[in-house]
């Protein structure tokens, strides 16, 4: 696993206080791990903090799982 | 009961009689006061009064870059900020026929723009600690209206409206936002008004006597206060029984 997924899963855990184990790629925030729209936009600035990226509204709006955030944040800063 | 110790504070328009009471008052209840103000004189003579827990915060409030300066700064130097008290503001009064752009954007900036742009810095790190209190000073006059004052009028209620939807986006958060609406206080500007203007005035008011900035940092505290948890939303009208609603 590279390191991006793992820090995007950490914040993930961390923010969501969810298990470990059901942080898999395929895993929707909303759906899969309970989070809220409120959720989301937090965890959208944490991805940016973190990996000091601009994610703007239109790409947020498009990352729903897990694999979406990782893979956004791979190609940003590719 | 209204214990602020631990608690970090920030006043917005704290050289102001009523910015100053209040922040005289939180920091009385244990709070870390952060003053923001314009006038960097006054600024240094109330901190230098108020002693410890003290941090100054000089900005212009009509200029947006130094509204996010503002909201960093203090976030940073106080160490995160638990309550905002969005109380700066200013009237530029005329008959609306009459009411210049200029006077109508320089109201709407100061008075609502501005607590926008602040409240939006300082609103997620809230968010992050699961704790905030948002205190924004309206007036009677947002809800009533009052003639002359079109511009300052819009501004207070629209502050109204800001606060119950900034409200329900985070009261899941342990955030609350209110709003605290004087009506008359005594200040140096209703000191100016003559004996038949008073006597206007306080026909009006049940209690008939003006407020004092006392009774608005009284509401302040408690909306700032651990004990206002499950209150948020609301417009908390301080007026001596002069509209109720």
């Amino acid at each position: 696993m590279s390191d991006i997924a793992e820090r995007v899963k950490k914040i993930v855990i961390d923010h969501l206080g969810v298990d470990a184990d059901k942080v898999v790629e395929g895993a929707s925030f909303i759906d899969d791990l309970g989070a809220d729209s409120l959720d989301t936009v937090e965890l959208v600035m944490a991805f940016e903090e973190e990996f000091g990226v601009e994610i703007p509204d239109d790409a947020a709006d498009s990352i729903l799982t897990v694999g979406d955030a990782i893979k956004f944040i791979e190609k940003a800063q590719a | 009961m209204f214990d602020l110790t631990g608690r970090k504070a920030l006043v917005t328009g704290a050289t102001g009689g009523l910015g100053e009471e209040i922040a005289r008052l939180l920091h009385k209840q244990g709070a870390t006061v952060g003053l923001h103000g314009t006038r960097v004189e006054k600024l240094e003579a109330l901190a230098a009064e108020l002693g410890d827990r003290v941090k100054i915060f000089p900005a212009n409030l009509s200029d947006r870059a130094e509204v996010k300066a503002l909201g960093e700064k203090a976030e940073a130097e106080l160490e995160g900020v638990d309550i905002l008290v969005n109380n700066a503001g200013i009237t530029k009064d005329g008959l609306f026929v009459r009411m210049s752009d200029e006077d109508w954007d320089a109201v709407l900036e100061v008075n609502l723009t501005s607590a926008f742009r602040l409240t939006r810095e300082l609103t997620h790190p809230m968010m992050r600690r699961r704790f905030g209190r948002i205190i924004n000073i309206t007036s009677v006059v947002g809800v009533t209206g009052n003639p002359g004052q079109a511009n300052y009028c819009a501004s207070k209620a629209g502050m109204i409206g800001f606060t119950k939807s900034l409200a329900q986006e985070i009261a899941t958060r342990n955030v609350t936002v209110n709003c605290v609406a004087p009506g008359f206080i005594e200040s140096a500007m209703t000191d100016k008004l003559n004996d038949k203007q008073k006597d206007a005035i306080l026909g009006a008011i049940p209690m008939k006597r003006m407020g004092a900035g006392a009774d608005i940092a009284a509401a302040v505290l408690y909306l700032a206060s651990n004990e206002s948890g499950y209150v948020t939303g609301q417009t908390l009208h301080v007026n001596g029984g002069m509209v109720m609603i």
